[in-house]
């Protein structure tokens, strides 16, 4: 393309072909709006049936929700910020690293998870409980998870 | 792309991208395992207490209507606002392919002007936050708080002299609210301070000196960025 004939050549050597049109990125902007929508869809489900569902009808959908968020990431990225259409060496260097946060994010939640229950037994000190708990002229209308 | 290209055998970038757009990617890179730190330490203690606060409960008002219950709606306004500003800016860096200066104005003021959205409507929101007041029952008596880094009123209901009023709740919602969410709001001002320059540059006719707008494409990639983590922001603090 002449518009990049400037750019250094050692550096650049060829250049993605950039398709005429913009249909692309309005399609995208359609898909990213959907996904947004399901997920809104979702939370109010959550919202409206709060309290009534089993524990693992909540976390499945919360799961599907963060799986459309990383749906919705990969085509910002692919898309918008064209890592799609860059060389193979780039994309690697670039989405290699972030596998890390598969571990990060396992490793940290289950830490998290067991503490809570820590706290919740005997063995821990039950320091959260006891502090919240209201003053003894008040009931405990039930705790709101 | 030529075949049997020798990438890695030297007189060429092995990335077939400019320095400054390499390292762009690696500064993302970096800043995209900041925000994941914060994100996943967030999660880890929210996971970590027994009475976290419900966002629906929390992020329900919108502006102009008064006490009205409309879970989810300002967030997704912002929402759309974030990913709008993100077509407008792709479609910049199209025109800045093409070489058509005007083209670049006119996107790269539209994507300022949503970026300036994005930011009134958090600085509504954190208003609204902090401002806001609750009942709240502490050792007995009855106190009045808004959210901050210090006191969260989003803890468990109770019933006090035949009022339901609310408990504390764990004390780092707060400064994880307002820390993840500032950082990134932040972002979002240096992303609108960034595309300013870039429109006085091109309205300078810089990039036309130079023969391309790779600068464009640079500060879009920052751009984009800062949606992708609103993305995950609003997927930890709204939504689930």
């Amino acid at each position: 393309m002449s518009a990049h004939s400037s750019s250094s050549s050692s550096e650049i050597t060829f250049h993605p072909e950039h398709s005429g049109g913009t249909k692309r990125i309005w399609k995208i902007f359609w898909v990213l709006s959907a996904l947004t929508i399901i997920e809104l869809a979702l939370g109010y489900f959550l919202y409206a049936t709060h309290g009534s569902l089993a524990y693992t009808v909540v976390i499945s959908t919360k799961v599907v929700i963060g799986i459309l968020t990383l749906l919705k990431a990969y085509y910002i990225v692919s898309v918008f910020m064209h890592l799609g259409d860059e060389v193979r060496n780039l994309i690697m260097t670039i989405v290699v690293p972030l596998v890390l946060f598969v571990w990060f994010i396992i490793a940290f939640l289950a830490d998290g998870n067991s503490w809570k229950n820590l706290r919740n037994t005997n063995a821990g000190s039950k320091p959260y409980i006891e502090k919240a708990a209201p003053a003894p002229a008040a009931i405990e209308k039930g705790d709101k998870k | 792309m030529p075949a049997g290209t020798k990438w890695w055998s030297g007189g060429r970038s092995p990335f077939n991208a400019s320095y400054g757009k390499v390292m762009m990617w690696y500064f993302l890179m970096s800043d995209a395992f900041t925000f994941g730190a914060f994100l996943i330490s967030y999660g880890t203690i929210r996971f970590s207490v027994n009475n976290w606060a419900d966002p629906n409960h929390v992020f329900n008002a919108f502006p102009f209507a008064g006490h009205a219950n409309l879970p989810l709606a300002f967030v997704s306004l912002m929402t759309f606002i974030l990913i709008f500003s993100s077509v407008t800016m792709v479609l910049a860096v199209h025109e800045g392919h093409k070489m058509n200066r005007k083209g670049v104005e006119k996107y790269m003021i539209l994507t300022i002007l949503g970026g300036i959205a994005f930011l009134s409507c958090q600085a509504w929101e954190w208003t609204h936050l902090i401002t806001g007041d609750h009942a709240v029952l502490v050792n007995g008596q009855i106190e009045h708080w808004g959210t901050s880094m210090a006191k969260n009123p989003w803890g468990p209901e109770a019933v006090f002299n035949g009022q339901t009023v609310s408990t504390p709740g764990p004390i780092a919602f707060g400064g994880y609210f307002f820390g993840i969410t500032g950082f990134h709001g932040f972002h979002v001002l240096s992303g609108v301070v960034i595309n300013i320059i870039m429109y006085i540059k091109t309205k300078l006719g810089h990039f036309d000196e130079r023969g391309h707008y790779e600068m464009i494409e640079k500060a879009g990639l920052y751009w984009h960025f800062v949606d992708l983590v609103w993305v995950f922001v609003f997927l930890c603090f709204y939504l689930v």
